[in-house]
């Protein structure tokens, strides 16, 4: 592993990042995003976002049209030897040869860092085994399942202990028992040092694990904050109610807008400035006794959707104003 | 990287390399030694037989050195155009481009390797044709350093292909019309002093002419052209195609979005 510089204390570091493929398709637009060392951050967006593609800028896998990318101080133009040995990553699709052994797959990527053999062996063995792949590092990697593959592609991205870990959807398509244990180990290299950037579409997987958020829509940042900061914001919330009754309507709460979803559940809007006891007191007066209550989304996948529909909104309102 | 790291990436690229076409040895070794013992039972013994001699020697004797050049040549290429496609459309070849490794460590591991599967098949197809005709190396320094350039090319032009190549057609065009025809019109069973001014002169653009013959100088010390403009040639053009694929891979165009 390179050591850091110890007054680097910026793990990533991009600056007016632009992005225009041959077919003309803007896909970034000049987006500033910094990442401090140690940070486990989150990358949301819809797709076509920008995500992947930032993502493959900064590790050289898209040619970037504007803009600069740093990583640990080290620009990925001028310096991408050393730049390149601070990364590692974990692409959204399987990347590696479906014909060879998971063992050859890892002690060959530690080759491409200039790792000697005999090291690269001895990791080889340690990450297989902390992700559960020794018992299969000698079968071809075809014959893996879907989170297995996923899996050694968290190792192959760690063979050379990057300080710098981009995770682009690494958890899709996989079970939630795996997804947990996945959620695990990452929070474990995270509290080893390992910064960690994850891009993800469970939204509750990105308040579980990150401390930090930046959600991107149509080549540009729309927000770029801390899960606590960016939770603050949330400024309502809303929850299924199911009653013990059978309701053919839903009932009037005052300045609680109610919906019934069917004859056992109702779904309610409770804003931040107001209480739930206020809920519970009109039902109750209503004779309608409530057996339980749960959030209708994660938290954080409501603000997601506020955020982007409110970005495009306002994108349609200046294309109406043109 | 460091001298040391780059000489580990190097040759692990290499060892990756090997172990591909090792382990699919059906596909990769076997088929050209059976086209070969086939070229040799055909055009050596049966119709060789008839022909009687070509430039001076029995003919079995004069096409042995075409026959082994041919599957260097072949080998080299394919191997390098099918693995470095297979890496692109498995997309596998993003091990590479994340990692720290120069484009030029990229570019001689594969070479390397499509040397060693050409140069193995072509002492394999060797020994073989010491079993059909009786010849001894007339001169061992240019035998070795015409082969090993000649692979070195080839496997040069089979990076490109495999760069510019979207699919697998883009990968079959040029050995099934270009370097096949260029082989066989390449001085590997017949003398060019057989042909007349126009084909002869037509004949001497080929680049597969000089390699061919400069290997059949070689070994049985009979050639229709200079050796010295063989070695400029395979040189001249081992450079061009060098700094094509080097600028290719700098460039990345074929290979990141």
């Amino acid at each position: 592993m390179i050591p850091l510089n110890s007054q680097e204390k910026t793990a990533l570091s991009i600056k007016n990042l632009g992005k225009v493929y041959d077919d003309s398709f803007e896909a970034l637009k000049g987006i500033d995003l910094d990442v401090a060392q140690g940070d486990f951050f989150a990358l949301l967006g819809p797709n076509g976002a920008g995500k992947s593609t930032t993502i493959g800028i900064i590790c050289s896998l898209v040619r970037k049209t504007a803009g600069s990318v740093s990583i640990f101080g080290h620009d990925i133009d001028e310096d991408f030897s050393i730049a390149k040995q601070y990364i590692g990553v974990v692409p959204q699709e399987f990347n590696f040869n479906q014909f060879e052994k998971p063992i050859d797959i890892l002690v060959a990527q530690a080759g491409y860092f200039g790792i000697k053999k005999h090291i690269a062996v001895e990791r080889a063995e340690k990450y297989l085994r902390q992700l559960g792949l020794w018992e299969r590092r000698d079968d071809l990697s075809r014959n893996l399942s879907g989170g297995m593959k996923r899996r050694l592609m968290i190792a192959r991205a760690l063979i050379h202990e990057p300080q710098l870990l981009v995770l682009d959807e690494p958890t899709a398509g996989v079970d939630i028992e795996l997804r947990r244990s996945m959620w695990e180990f990452l929070r474990e290299i995270n509290e080893q040092g390992t910064t960690i950037i994850l891009t993800t579409h469970y939204l509750e997987e990105a308040e579980s694990l990150c401390r930090n958020i930046a959600i991107i829509d149509h080549g540009t940042i729309v927000q770029n904050t801390s899960i606590k900061a960016l939770l603050k914001q949330l400024n309502k919330e809303t929850f299924i109610f199911d009653t013990q009754q059978a309701l053919t309507q839903a009932p009037l709460i005052q300045d609680y807008p109610a919906i019934l979803i069917d004859s056992h559940s109702i779904e309610v809007e409770v804003l931040k400035t107001q209480s739930i006891n206020q809920v519970f007191d009109a039902l109750n007066s209503q004779n309608i006794d409530i057996v339980s209550m749960r959030n209708k989304s994660n938290r954080l996948e409501e603000l997601f959707f506020d955020m982007v529909e409110k970005n495009l909104s306002d994108k349609q309102g200046v294309q109406d104003d043109e | 990287m460091n001298k040391h790291q780059k000489w580990v990436a190097f040759d692990t690229i290499l060892r990756r390399e090997i172990r591909r076409f090792m382990r699919i040895w059906p596909q990769t070794l076997l088929p050209p030694v059976i086209t070969i013992v086939l070229y040799f039972v055909i055009f050596g013994q049966l119709i060789g037989s008839r022909i009687g001699t070509m430039g001076g020697l029995p003919y079995i004797q004069f096409v042995a050195p075409g026959l082994i050049m041919m599957s260097v040549i072949t080998n080299s290429y394919s191997n390098v155009v099918s693995s470095f496609f297979g890496s692109k459309f498995q997309r596998n070849i993003e091990e590479l481009l994340v990692s720290p490794t120069p484009n030029w460590i990229i570019l001689l591991g594969y070479v390397a390797g499509g040397m060693c599967r050409g140069l193995g098949v072509g002492a394999i197809v060797t020994l073989l044709s010491l079993y059909f005709a009786d010849f001894s190396i007339h001169n061992v320094p240019i035998t070795i350093a015409i082969v090993l350039m000649t692979s070195l090319m080839f496997s040069l032009a089979g990076l490109i292909n495999a760069i510019f190549a979207a699919n697998f057609d883009d990968i079959s065009i040029i050995p099934t019309f270009v370097l096949t025809p260029l082989t066989y019109l390449g001085g590997v069973f017949y003398s060019i002093e057989l042909l007349s001014d126009f084909w002869r002169n037509l004949s001497m653009i080929n680049p597969v002419l000089y390699m061919v013959n400069a290997f059949r100088y070689g070994i049985a010390g009979i050639t229709d052209i200079n050796i010295a403009w063989s070695f400029g040639m395979v040189g001249f053009f081992s450079l061009v195609l060098f700094f094509s694929a080097l600028y290719l891979l700098e460039n990345g165009s074929r290979l990141r979005s």
